[in-house]
């Protein structure tokens, strides 16, 4: 059985639909800004979604009241996918996954109003606060494997669809940046204080950012859009080496990558890599890259606009790499100027267009856990 | 293709059973003495365990003590033994504890080796570096003990290149531990001259009980 992608969203500071998010790329407008950030009041570079912008748009939303940001920024995504799809959740054949690392951990907090119940920092239950506010009859699911979360979703979803359990699977990837996981990175001295710059040789660490995005999952031909690409084949694994530490030798990312591309020996026209600018995951990654053979093939990482939008990132660069492809457009790896990973990869310096016919995707996190996906028209 | 449980632990609170047999530890109020019974117990010797948040030290425990006594390990290839979890509380017990560092300005000390278990997956990832297993991963997170969902997800696992699986439920909120873990393989003649129980929802439930 064949499974697609269908309609999507991604709302971030670049933009609240994709359309606005890819234009904004394109004309290498960055999400990534310099903040004075947390009770330490430091200077860090962070994609923020400003009040500004939820509140004009949380307009949409009945009882907005009753919903964290995070679960108003989710209504919003979801509904722009409900209305460009036509699909329901109250449909039975219909899933809502949700993908995210932290949810809503900002309730945790003594500086949060009470109007929402603590409850909700548990991840199930914001996920159950926005799928009641779509009737949805199938109760959701929660997927929370760190930074691989998002792209492990859109492979359950095809997984899913293939044995038969439902017909669309609607995949959301949402996390704010909070002061809980600013204060994290922060003291694993990942956190760059300028711009990102993946796969550079002065890369100096990751900008944390926040998103939410949503892509429709289907098995429904009919009433595709113009992005739409087949979602061939994906597989996860793990470096059984290190909780935090990416694997020196890359073993889980290149596993995935193999076992993805086992049976499918398509051309890859185009990487959309995890690449957070980090020294050693990108060093990893690209170690990983050679060593499954895509030398020569234009790679990019998007954490350069929109920094790590952890459980919403693999879900925002699938979308992004879709919407991108259907213009047949490779993306600039923004914030890359000279190499500076020893695997043998090409990274896409300006935009340009060229036919793209396949795409793969891939993430890593913490946990030592890797995932990959190949998209084809 | 059949699937099998050969193996399980069940902990609740300080009780541990393993495949219907009740192991009798000194009795505890505090947590973090019941996991260093635990360990003493099943001579886990793994010096990497005492610096583990709760969630991965019960993970460990009752994977440890599914794995103990078999032969899972040697006849299943560790790149094809996936690892899928479910909980409830995700990593939340450990989240309070970053959270309490940052709350006040003045005592503002966040510690990566605290921060590092704030993420549910991360006791997948101490099973999979203890026991050098790299298959795939996956871990949900659901509102209580839901048997369909961790099988349908088992299922649609072993649909791809997995043989073999750890699955379970691995939960640790407010004090208390809650897991059912289990050891899964595909039915063939061998393994069913052991004993086994039938990966469905009905035995799940009741291993769970």
């Amino acid at each position: 059985m064949e499974v697609f992608t269908s309609y999507h969203n991604i709302i971030s500071p670049l933009g609240f639909t994709s359309k606005e998010n890819y234009s904004s790329v394109l004309t290498d407008k960055l999400g990534v800004k310099p903040c004075q950030y947390g009770k330490q009041n430091e200077t860090f570079c962070l994609s923020i979604i400003s009040d500004e912008q939820l509140n004009s748009a949380s307009q949409k939303i009945k009882d907005a009241v009753l919903f964290s940001k995070l679960e108003k920024l989710s209504i919003l995504s979801i509904q722009d996918v409900l209305d460009q799809s036509g699909i329901s959740l109250s449909d039975p054949k219909t899933l809502l996954i949700y993908s995210t690392t932290k949810g809503n951990i900002d309730l945790l907090g003594n500086s949060i109003k009470q109007s929402i119940s603590k409850e909700r920092a548990y991840l199930s239950s914001m996920a159950n606060a926005i799928a009641n506010y779509f009737n949805a009859v199938n109760k959701p699911l929660v997927i929370s494997n760190a930074c691989i979360s998002g792209l492990l979703a859109i492979i359950t979803a095809q997984r899913l669809i293939k044995a038969g359990q439902y017909e669309n699977v609607l995949v959301c990837g949402g996390d704010l940046v909070t002061e809980f996981t600013v204060s994290g990175f922060k003291s694993f001295n990942a956190l760059s204080p300028n711009p990102c710059k993946p796969f550079d040789a002065r890369r100096e660490g990751i900008n944390l950012g926040e998103a939410v995005a949503t892509l429709l999952v289907t098995k429904n031909k009919n009433g595709l859009p113009n992005s739409s690409m087949q979602i061939v084949n994906g597989a996860s694994a793990n470096d059984a080496n290190h909780i935090s530490g990416p694997s020196r030798t890359g073993d889980g990312l290149f596993k995935s990558i193999s076992q993805t591309l086992k049976n499918n020996k398509v051309k890859i026209d185009t990487i959309s890599a995890h690449g957070t600018a980090t020294p050693y995951n990108d060093e990893m990654e690209s170690v990983a890259f050679e060593r499954a053979g895509l030398i020569n093939i234009p790679v990019n990482s998007l954490k350069g606009y929109y920094g790590h939008t952890l459980g919403a990132a693999g879900v925002l660069e699938t979308v992004l790499t879709l919407e991108a492809a259907s213009h047949d457009q490779l993306i600039r790896s923004a914030g890359f100027s000279e190499m500076g990973v020893s695997g043998k990869i090409e990274l896409i310096k300006e935009h340009q267009t060229s036919n793209i016919k396949t795409f793969l995707k891939t993430a890593s996190g913490f946990g030592g856990c890797n995932v990959a996906a190949l998209f084809v028209k | 293709m059949e699937l099998i449980i050969t193996s399980y632990c069940r902990i609740k609170n300080n009780r541990i059973v393993v495949k219907g047999v009740e192991v009798t530890l000194p009795k505890q109020d505090v947590p973090s003495y019941f996991f260093a019974d635990a360990y003493k117990h099943f001579e886990m010797n793994y010096p990497k365990f005492h610096k583990m948040d709760n969630l991965s030290k019960l993970g460990l425990i009752a994977s440890d003590a599914a794995l103990k006594g078999n032969d899972f390990l040697q006849r299943n290839k560790a790149e094809t033994t996936a690892i899928i979890m479910a909980n409830k509380a995700s990593s939340l017990d450990t989240d309070r504890i970053h959270q309490q560092s940052i709350n006040d300005k003045d005592h503002y000390l966040p510690s990566p080796a605290t921060f590092v278990y704030t993420l549910p997956n991360i006791v997948i990832g101490e099973m999979a570096i203890k026991h050098k297993l790299t298959g795939e991963n996956l871990f949900c997170i659901c509102d209580a003990f839901d048997a369909q969902l961790l099988i349908d997800h088992t299922q649609i696992t072993f649909d791809q290149e997995t043989k073999s699986a750890i699955c379970g439920w691995v939960d640790y909120d407010n004090g208390n531990a809650d897991s059912l873990i289990y050891l899964v393989e595909i039915a063939s003649d061998s393994i069913k001259n052991t004993n086994f129980i039938p990966l469905n929802a009905a035995a799940l439930d009741q291993l769970y009980k």
